[in-house]
């Protein structure tokens, strides 16, 4: 997809390599929804994996959600994968950080890929991987 | 003063009957593709107000605009709630024409796709902006963890909205109910079949109870 640039002003990946954009916490911090928004779809449009350090709110994800939907076209765009990995671990502490009422600070590791070119983003409590494919 | 009192008691009677009979409360019936929101939806609105809602169909994506049922009224122990249900169409990150192309012609699949994705983005639309308390629709013979589920279920917590996780397809022999007690172990889940109206008096029993 020729139009999308990327936030930062990087070469666009070659023909037969896969871009990671890694993106710190501390850079997020200061940006508002809609920048984050476009600058993880432009990467994902560009066939690049985004991992963001810090991850999204809830209210960030429903929105990436809606703003992905109106992106996607057939045999161009279907959409991403997402897959977020919570720092401070396990089902159960996060209920205790929910019940004293830390959860929405709560920063989780957040890898988005191109739905078209990731064939499996598998989870588990402490690995996520992805299968790239290069075309 | 005992007048006044009553007077003032009786006005706030009048609004509060006037308040709840102008707003029911909107229950959004959410989950991704598949998981029996329509048919849950068709079978409460024909349980207690005679008519459907909407299509079921085996194909994902058979709901793509959102539909509002309006005063359903369910009774449950003696206590009665009105309701707005909303069916919603199944939330994805991702759809692929390509897809359906084996149940409809290309054109077809490519209309329904697009459909789906304006339907998911008015899905989330209504979440944020016009439901007061969600039904969480899942197939209990499906793996609950996923990530469109626990982002959603994050994006009803980050709004305070009332949810009752509905283990749904209990009939099939795949079917974990437990998986998925586990899995939201924060919120109740209730097990059903909507297909075939397995355990509906406890469907009703928390609607009346949550949502009342
Ligand atoms: N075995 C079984 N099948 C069910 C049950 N509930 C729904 N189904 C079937 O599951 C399929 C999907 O049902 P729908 O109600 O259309 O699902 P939906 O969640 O509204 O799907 P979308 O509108 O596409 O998001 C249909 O083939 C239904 O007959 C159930 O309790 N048991
Ligand atoms: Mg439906």
């Amino acid at each position: 997809m020729p139009t999308a640039t990327n936030a930062d002003d990087s070469d666009p990946p070659d023909s037969d390599g896969v871009q990671i954009d890694l993106i710190s916490g501390e850079r997020m911090d200061s940006m508002a929804t809609m920048e984050k928004i476009r600058m993880i779809l432009d990467g994902v449009h560009d066939g690049n994996i985004v991992i963001l350090e810090e991850g999204l709110t809830p209210d960030e994800e429903s929105r990436l959600i809606e703003v992905t939907m109106s992106e996607i076209s057939p045999d161009e765009f279907n959409g991403i994968e997402i897959e977020t990995y919570p720092k401070s671990e396990t089902r159960d502490s996060s209920l205790l950080g929910r019940l004293m009422g830390s959860d929405e600070t709560e920063a989780k590791l957040t890898v988005i890929g191109p739905a078209n070119q990731i064939e499996t983003l598998h989870k588990d409590e402490t690995l996520i991987s992805a299968l790239v494919s290069r075309d | 003063m005992g007048l006044f009192t009553e007077l003032k008691d009786s006005i706030s009677r009048v609004t509060d009957r006037l308040f709840s009979e102008q707003e029911p409360k909107r229950i959004g019936i959410y989950g991704p593709p598949n998981a029996g929101k329509t048919t849950l939806a068709n079978r409460i609105a024909r349980d207690w107000t005679g008519d459907a809602i909407g299509t079921e169909s085996h194909v994902p994506h058979e709901t793509r605009r959102a539909r509002r049922k309006e005063d359903v009224e369910i009774e449950r122990n003696g206590k009665t709630v009105t309701i707005d249900i909303v069916d919603t169409p199944g939330v994805t990150t991702k759809v692929d024409y390509e897809e359906f192309t084996d149940e409809m012609e290309e054109d077809d699949a490519i209309r329904r796709s697009r459909e789906a994705t304006e339907g998911v983005a008015e899905a989330m639309h209504w979440l944020r902006e016009d439901v007061d308390g969600v039904i969480y629709v899942l197939d209990s013979a499906e793996d609950p963890i996923t990530q469109v589920n626990t982002m959603l279920i994050g994006i009803i917590e980050s709004r305070d909205l009332p949810v009752l996780i509905f283990a749904n397809k209990i009939d099939l022999d795949d079917s974990s109910v437990k998986r998925i007690e586990d899995a939201f172990p924060q919120h109740k889940t209730i097990p059903l079949s909507a297909k075939e109206g397995e355990n509906m008096d406890e469907v009703y029993e928390n609607i009346a109870e949550y949502f009342g």
